[in-house]
């Protein structure tokens, strides 16, 4: 049974406003690590939201874990990280991490030792007490993610969520990220606007062209599992990369009109290398 | 970058604590003693007639000799200035919560609301006089009581309603109904704006207690007070009763804001602040 199953979908901003997403058709299937990628405005941040039932689909259907998304949203079956870490000042990072646990109404003693595993497994061990702002960015952002695999739920949702860190920090998180997937056993879906961290991390990375968002195509990344920081010298990650730019290119990704914003300037760039 | 380890606030002892405090405070107390100094010397040195401007000198032995009266004086008012305060503000802070639940209610109401606020309300002194009683304290909290509403309702709507709608997201995400979503974000979200307006509030309804005795009141009134001594050239007196006024709207504020720096914590603005 697929985790997530994408059929037709479209969504169209305001009556017979922007078609931000058209013939959406995809099938996620359990422990998979999936990608969405493409320009600014092709609408993966959409889709995201979609899944997740944080926005409503014009038409298509939309079946997470066996159910509509909607009830899969009231029960609880996905966690979601976004680009910023979204963390709440008046909480300490423990109570940041139990947040999702204390509205399911889990006790004191079994949160207290929850949050103990979630804080070892994203290395935050000692910071439990402190208040976001004492943290650096990429340290909140392992706390969002420590909050999302909280409940353990059998989707994670991506977005962009280390898109505001430098390179070395994403790297080094995105190492971080395959590990904890690994020992989570969830299902991810992932959306980024870098290529190389898209074939990095990804079982599947998806092509999607802007205006209107559609799915150009589909990249098997095959590179042998667990990868490590060689993984991105290989041959084969070099040609993944050119497979996946060719595709951004025939969707139109690269034809940049109007004033690249930084989401078009980073795969620009990409584009150039 | 995120390999950096964010310390706590370091703690120093209470030595180093108080040490600090003091060099905080040591430049607006010398402002205050210099400009009590000058004061002094400018009034005798050019024989200034009391009526004008008394030395600060007169004003500290009147407010000894006369203490008894006016401490109980500015006792009554500040007790006008609470009540009003603390009427104002709860409703200030339920409709700031109604409002943010029934957005398309705000839009309805806030214009007026706006509108409202321009009405000079110390104006209606007279009239609130009327309906609770001239002598009543009563009378004085409903001026106090509409003075703080506005810059309370503001301020807490403002908080409630400027949460990033990612937080909301987030808390849909986890299937969390409106009651939820006050309760565990607006609300935490919107204390450091309600105790904005909180603090000001106090200000406010010092001013409204004392102004709404000035259209009659009881004798016991710190409003009532400066007006009858400023009535018979007892300015020295006048002068007393307003330092009176100060250092009860001093304390008011100050009380509010240590309130304030309990609650939170957790702010960032706390760095720094003993835990």
């Amino acid at each position: 049974m697929s985790v997530v199953s994408l059929s037709n979908v479209k969504k169209e901003f305001g009556t017979g406003g922007v078609v931000a997403l058209q013939g959406i058709n995809l099938d996620i299937e359990e422990r998979e690590f999936i990608s969405l990628i493409g320009p600014s405005g092709c609408g993966k941040s959409t889709l995201l939201r979609i899944i997740g039932d944080l926005i409503q689909p014009t038409t298509g259907e939309v079946v997470v874990n066996g159910k509509s998304a909607h009830q899969a949203r009231l029960d609880r079956d996905y966690g979601i990280v976004f680009q910023d870490a979204v963390l709440f000042d008046w909480r300490t990072v423990a109570k940041n991490i139990a947040l999702p646990l204390e509205m399911m109404g889990w006790d004191r003693r079994k949160r207290a030792e929850r949050v103990k595993k979630l804080v070892e497994l994203v290395e935050l061990t000692g910071f439990e007490g402190h208040h976001p702002w004492q943290l650096s960015g990429g340290m909140q952002q392992r706390v969002s993610i420590a909050r999302a695999l909280s409940f353990d739920p059998p989707l994670l949702l991506m977005d962009e969520p280390f898109g505001a860190l430098d390179e070395m920090t994403r790297e080094r998180l995105n190492l971080e990220l395959l590990q904890i997937w690994e020992r989570s056993g969830s299902t991810v879906t992932f959306v980024t606007h870098s290529i190389s961290e898209a074939v990095f991390l990804s079982t599947r990375v998806v092509v999607m062209s802007a205006r209107p968002g559609r799915i150009v195509g589909i990249v098997d990344i095959d590179l042998p599992q667990p990868r490590t920081a060689d993984t991105r010298e290989g041959p084969r990650f070099a040609e993944l990369i050119r497979e996946v730019r060719r595709l951004l290119r025939r969707g139109g990704g690269f034809d940049v009109e109007e004033p690249a914003g930084e989401e078009e300037l980073i795969v620009a760039e990409e584009g150039l290398q | 970058m995120s390999a950096t380890v964010v310390e706590p606030i370091p703690r120093g002892t209470l030595g180093t604590r108080v040490g600090q405090s003091v060099t905080d405070w040591a430049p607006a107390v010398v402002v205050f003693a210099a400009g009590i100094a000058l004061w002094e010397g400018l009034v005798r040195g050019l024989d200034i007639q009391e009526f004008l401007l008394p030395p600060p000198s007169d004003i500290a032995r009147t407010l000894w000799t006369e203490r008894d009266t006016l401490w109980s004086a500015g006792w009554f008012t500040f007790e006008e200035a609470l009540g009003g305060w603390i009427m104002g503000c709860s409703a200030a802070i339920v409709t700031a919560l109604v409002l943010a639940r029934w957005r398309t209610l705000a839009t309805a109401l806030m214009p007026f609301a706006i509108a409202a606020n321009a009405i000079p309300i110390i104006a209606f002194a007279p009239i609130t006089n009327n309906w609770f009683g001239t002598l009543s304290q009563l009378s004085k909290m409903v001026i106090a009581a509409v003075l703080c509403y506005f810059p309370v309702l503001v301020n807490t709507l403002r908080g409630l309603t400027s949460v990033r709608p990612q937080q909301i997201e987030l808390m849909h995400s986890y299937a969390a109904g409106e009651l939820e979503i006050f309760r565990r974000v607006r609300i935490p979200h919107a204390l450091p704006f309600i105790f904005t307006g909180l603090k000001v509030a106090t200000v406010l309804a010092m001013i409204g207690a004392i102004v709404g005795d000035w259209f009659g009141g009881s004798l016991d009134a710190l409003g009532v007070e400066i007006q009858r001594q400023a009535g018979v050239f007892a300015f020295t007196e006048a002068w007393a009763a307003i330092v009176v006024a100060s250092v009860f709207g001093i304390a008011f504020y100050s009380l509010v804001a240590a309130a304030e720096r309990l609650t939170m914590r957790w702010h960032p603005s706390a760095r720094g602040a003993t835990e």
